[in-house]
């Protein structure tokens, strides 16, 4: 795991949004789990995990099929109990005995909306707020269907609606206790491009009231899109971090150049320059440098290639996406495991 | 931490709007106390006046034995249904994610069962008595009317209902399926049905005292079966499917 990315991190960490992640109340976390552990058996589903999450924060959690993300979220969820490990659940100690009282301060939406179909929305959440033993249960139902945009469809019965609005109507049973932390368990898994869409624009609205959003996804646009911080978990936890500093973390930084033709004598070209560590062909024309800085490299780069008379198409800074991180640490072994 | 009514009700509340809109559930409320009005109807009238005792009781008490049957069989299926069908379904896993606990969830569903079968079983009770004063000839229904058949009929109703949704929720919590949950608690709603049958026919003669001995019985393990049920509650196996 990051060694700099647990605690004190946590309070200084800019949302994606610009805006300050609360360290919440009186200072705790939102969740804080240490050296978590569940085995099946001999099976091990999540093993050693440990991190924190301040209030406020929409925190990422990664990783293939059967990495442990959804076993992770249930034994927060007090339905599965660890097997070794500790951890602070909404500032509750995790255990059998706080278990309904940690089930009211914190909602989960597993990734199957698991709605009743015979009844209406309406009706759906009705029963929620029952469970959840609220008051007030009609202007709570409101708010949460105005909060998904729903309002319009509370008399429906569930089984009409289409799997987005399905989606939303979980999202709002989610609401409706007004959770200090919201797990999200894949919220967006086989939903087309445009309910997802939507499903993120509610996640982005959660996070602007300052709910605490613990979300699991295969999608890593939608964890770089929506998350302060991500954690990449395959049985143990990888990394965690920020993505631009898990990006930092794993490659190097580099400067990408293109010419029109081929240079003759790159070594000539590129060795020696200010800030340039390394260099290699990177295809037809194209070059990769290694730089400490690329800001402070590409201008001698730029000089040094229009000394040599080349015909310069880009330079520009590599752009490593999420992706690239996620398949840099558990691509290769899952290319392993298959061979 | 106490149970709450307010959970208890809103699963209640939410298993009755679920059973009146399921098709399957309403024609079996409704065509099984149908089947048992009718058949004990025809016994009824089919009894001849000057049979022999032994035979006349014999009728009379396969008549009221129908009656009997449906308490004990309409909420199997219902209570089989209960933690298995939510887990088949994928609506389990929200529900146990809300601060419910485990008494209050199996209460609920239990409540929702219980409430219908002994309406409908009181309601089918009342048409058959109605039934048996107006059309069955007078020594029939004077044969009813009279000794412990009635009491029998209202003491044992609600208690052998008890017992069929004690057994079928337990079967339900250890499940695989829904079909196998089923057919498992029709057949374990039977054996008090059995013994009240014994009384019924007459086959021993059901004093005072050996009625509410048995009702007792059927009172305490109602009651008490409870604990056991709940502890055989296992969130973590049921949502895990079994690998706990």
């Amino acid at each position: 795991m990051h060694p700099t990315d647990e605690g004190t991190e946590v309070a200084n960490t800019q949302g994606a949004g610009g805006s300050k992640i609360s360290p919440g109340k009186a200072g705790a976390p939102a969740l804080a789990v240490e050296h978590l552990t569940k085995r099946f058996g001999d099976r091990v589903a999540y093993s050693d995990v440990s991190f924190e999450i301040g209030y406020g924060e929409v925190f990422g959690f990664l990783g293939p099929n059967g990495a442990g993300k959804t076993t992770t979220v249930r034994t927060l969820g007090t339905l599965i109990a660890p097997t070794s490990g500790s951890a602070m659940v909404a500032g509750m100690r995790l255990s059998a005995a706080n278990g309904p009282a940690i089930r009211q301060k914190i909602s989960i939406m597993p990734e199957s909306p698991g709605l009743y179909l015979r009844l209406t929305v309406e009706e759906n959440l009705e029963c929620f707020a029952g469970l959840y033993g609220l008051g007030g249960t009609k202007a709570r139902i409101h708010e949460a269907l105005e909060a998904v945009n729903l309002l319009e469809r509370a008399k429906d019965l569930c089984g009409a609606l289409s799997k987005g609005l399905r989606q939303r109507v979980a999202l709002a049973r989610a609401l409706l206790n007004d959770p200090e932390v919201l797990f999200l368990d894949e919220p967006t898994s086989g939903l087309d491009p445009v309910a997802a869409r939507e499903v993120h624009e509610l996640i982005t609205g959660m996070r602007e009231r300052g709910v605490t959003i613990f979300l699991t996804t295969h999608r890593l646009e939608e964890a770089e899109r929506l998350c302060d911080r991500v954690a990449i978990l395959n049985t143990t936890l990888r990394m965690i971090g920020r993505p631009d500093e898990l990006r930092k973390e794993l490659f190097a930084r580099t400067l990408d150049v293109r010419t029109k033709v081929p240079l003759a004598d790159p070594g000539a070209v590129f060795s020696g320059l200010p800030g340039v560590e390394g260099w290699s062909d990177s295809g037809a024309a194209m070059y990769r440098l290694e730089v400490s800085d690329p800001e402070a490299a590409a201008p001698g780069v730029a000089r040094a290639l229009v000394r040599a008379e080349a015909d310069v198409v880009s330079i520009a800074e590599s752009r490593h996406t999420l992706e690239d991180v996620y398949l840099q640490l558990v691509g290769e072994e899952e290319r392993a495991e298959r061979k | 931490m106490s149970p709450s009514w307010t959970r208890i009700w809103a699963m209640s509340k939410k298993e009755l709007r679920d059973y009146r809109r399921n098709r399957f559930v309403v024609v079996t409320m409704a065509v099984m106390p149908l089947v048992f009005t009718v058949a004990p109807m025809i016994q009824l009238f089919a009894i001849k006046v000057n049979a022999a005792s032994s035979a006349f009781n014999a009728r009379i008490g396969l008549a009221l034995l129908y009656m009997l049957i449906i308490p004990a069989i309409v909420p199997s299926s219902l209570s089989a249904y209960s933690v298995v069908g939510e887990r088949e379904q994928g609506t389990l896993e929200p529900v146990l994610i809300t601060p419910i606990g485990s008494q209050e969830f199996l209460f609920g569903k239990a409540l929702a069962a219980f409430l219908p079968t002994v309406a409908i079983s009181y309601a089918v009770f009342g048409i058959f008595l109605a039934a048996a004063r107006i059309f069955a000839q007078p020594v029939v229904a004077s044969a009813i009317y009279s000794g412990s058949h009635i009491w029998v009929q209202l003491v044992f109703t609600p208690l052998l209902a008890g017992w069929s949704i004690l057994v079928g929720i337990a079967i339900s919590t250890r499940s695989a399926d829904v079909r196998t949950a089923q057919q498992l608690s029709v057949l374990a709603s039977l054996p008090p049905l059995v013994v009240v049958g014994l009384i019924t026919f007459n086959v021993f003669h059901a004093s005072v005292g050996i009625t509410v001995a048995l009702a007792v019985a059927l009172l305490v393990i109602d009651r008490f079966g409870w604990r056991a049920v709940a502890a055989m509650f296992d969130r973590e196996r049921l949502v895990t499917g079994g690998r706990s």
